[in-house]
């Protein structure tokens, strides 16, 4: 039997953390954008559509991420298709923050005042000009602290994919416990790295908030 | 698409699903108890108590709150025997619930706490209470009354997220579709179906705290 110094566990795990990296950031930015198309229907859409994007984003935000992998799993495989994991994690983790993204911004948006929309439609601006000129560019300010907050959602939630067999950190961690029966050095690192990646998010969320907020009270 | 959707198997499996049920709404109403019990506790140390303590408090939240749940419970169920310390399935479960429920209402209490108005301190102080008679009487509950729809929101996240308890084979909801679908082969209808029932569970939930916040916080909230 082959033994396992520290060094080996740490740079394993550290090697299968750039997969988490990389799923995070798909996830993000594919979540961001599938997010902001639900955020346009959902406050500016027909009655209908209105409906329809608020049962999507209640539908996400009520299951478990892990039922969605599940679903994204097997639910592609319907079609034919020879899923591979790293497809219905990318899949099910891109529709899941879309519904949380999509849901901030809503609350976002919100708290600009009547007053603006109705300033810019005495404008004769219409919908979309609106929002690109008037709206968002006051939204976004509000905006940023909650959603680098959601990013640290976004990278713990990659963890999950590692049970429909996506080999990242928590699955690369599974992995060198089979080898090395260290469990508690094992994830105990994986945890460390974790917060490593999460923790600077945290941060500066709350001091983007802080900031923001100051901001806010000069007005 | 020539797939044909197979429901027939849910009577058989019925039983299983609602022994799966069972264990998940067990698991989440001891880790809501116990987990905002901690939380309570542990924004009292945060807000008012001993200085000392306040440093590890924090540590706890910032460390839990950073991480993903399933890692937590690895870490609880593979690597806390090499200490000694051996628990079943459900109790490591548990266990990581409140732990993870207990950091992150810690945070939102604790906002509760920081929205006091310092006269209500005062006033308590002028009335020769203790600093947790205060704590206690004057404070928590109105405290409690300002973030309980933030506490609710994250009490059903825990709920959503307990499904990664299948991992460890406590035997949840989880558990049962993974069952169900490695007998039947119908893995996509049987996902279905137990997402419903989740959704159907977190929607139950939800209204079950909005009405116990009705009944603990009768009188409106004072500013």
């Amino acid at each position: 039997m082959t033994e396992f110094s520290f060094w080996d566990i740490l740079r394993n795990l550290l090697l299968a953390a750039r997969w988490t990296v990389v799923l995070s950031l798909v996830s993000f930015i594919g979540g961001g954008i599938v997010g902001a198309a639900l955020l346009f229907l959902r406050i500016g859409g027909r009655r209908g559509i209105q409906l329809l994007s608020r049962g999507y984003i209640q539908l996400f935000q009520g299951t478990p991420l892990l039922m969605q992998l599940f679903l994204a799993f097997f639910g592609l495989g319907l079609f034919g298709i020879d899923v591979p994991a790293w497809l219905a994690a990318c899949v099910a983790l891109v529709l899941w923050t879309a519904a949380f993204l999509a849901e901030i911004w809503r609350g976002c948006v919100e708290s600009i005042a009547k007053g603006q929309w109705e300033a810019s439609a005495s404008l004769g601006m219409g919908y979309l000009q609106q929002m690109r000129y008037v709206i968002l560019p006051q939204a976004l300010k509000v905006a940023v602290p909650p959603t680098v907050g959601f990013s640290v959602q976004v990278v713990k939630g990659t963890a999950l994919t590692s049970i429909i067999g996506f080999v990242e950190l928590s699955k690369a961690g599974s992995i060198v416990t089979n080898a090395t029966f260290q469990p508690f050095t094992v994830y105990g690192l994986v945890a460390l790295i974790y917060f490593a990646l999460c923790w600077p998010l945290s941060k500066s969320s709350q001091l983007l908030e802080r900031k923001l907020n100051v901001a806010h009270r000069n007005h | 698409m020539t797939y044909h959707f197979d429901f027939g198997w849910l009577i058989e499996s019925l039983p299983v699903l609602l022994k799966g049920i069972r264990i998940t709404v067990q698991l989440i109403l001891i880790g809501a108890v116990f987990g905002v019990a901690l939380g309570i506790a542990c924004a009292w140390v945060r807000a008012l108590g001993p200085k000392w303590l306040r440093p590890v408090v924090a540590t706890y939240v910032e460390l839990i709150r950073n991480t993903p749940f399933l890692i937590q419970l690895f870490f609880i169920f593979f690597g806390l025997p090499s200490l000694g310390i051996r628990m079943s399935e459900l109790t490591a479960a548990n266990l990581a619930m409140i732990v993870n429920l207990g950091a992150y209402s810690c945070e939102i209490i604790r906002a509760g706490i920081q929205a006091t108005p310092r006269g209500q301190f005062e006033a308590g102080a002028s009335l020769a209470m203790t600093p947790f008679q205060t704590f206690w009487y004057v404070v928590l509950v109105p405290a409690l009354q300002r973030i309980w729809p933030a506490l609710s929101s994250q009490i059903v996240i825990v709920m959503l997220g307990s499904a990664v308890v299948s991992q460890i084979a406590a035997e949840d909801l989880t558990f049962a579709a993974n069952f169900i679908q490695s007998r039947n082969f119908r893995a996509f209808e049987t996902y279905i179906v137990s997402t419903l029932i989740y959704l159907a569970l977190a929607i139950l939930l939800r209204q079950l705290l909005a009405g116990l916040g009705w009944m603990l916080f009768p009188r409106k909230a004072s500013r």
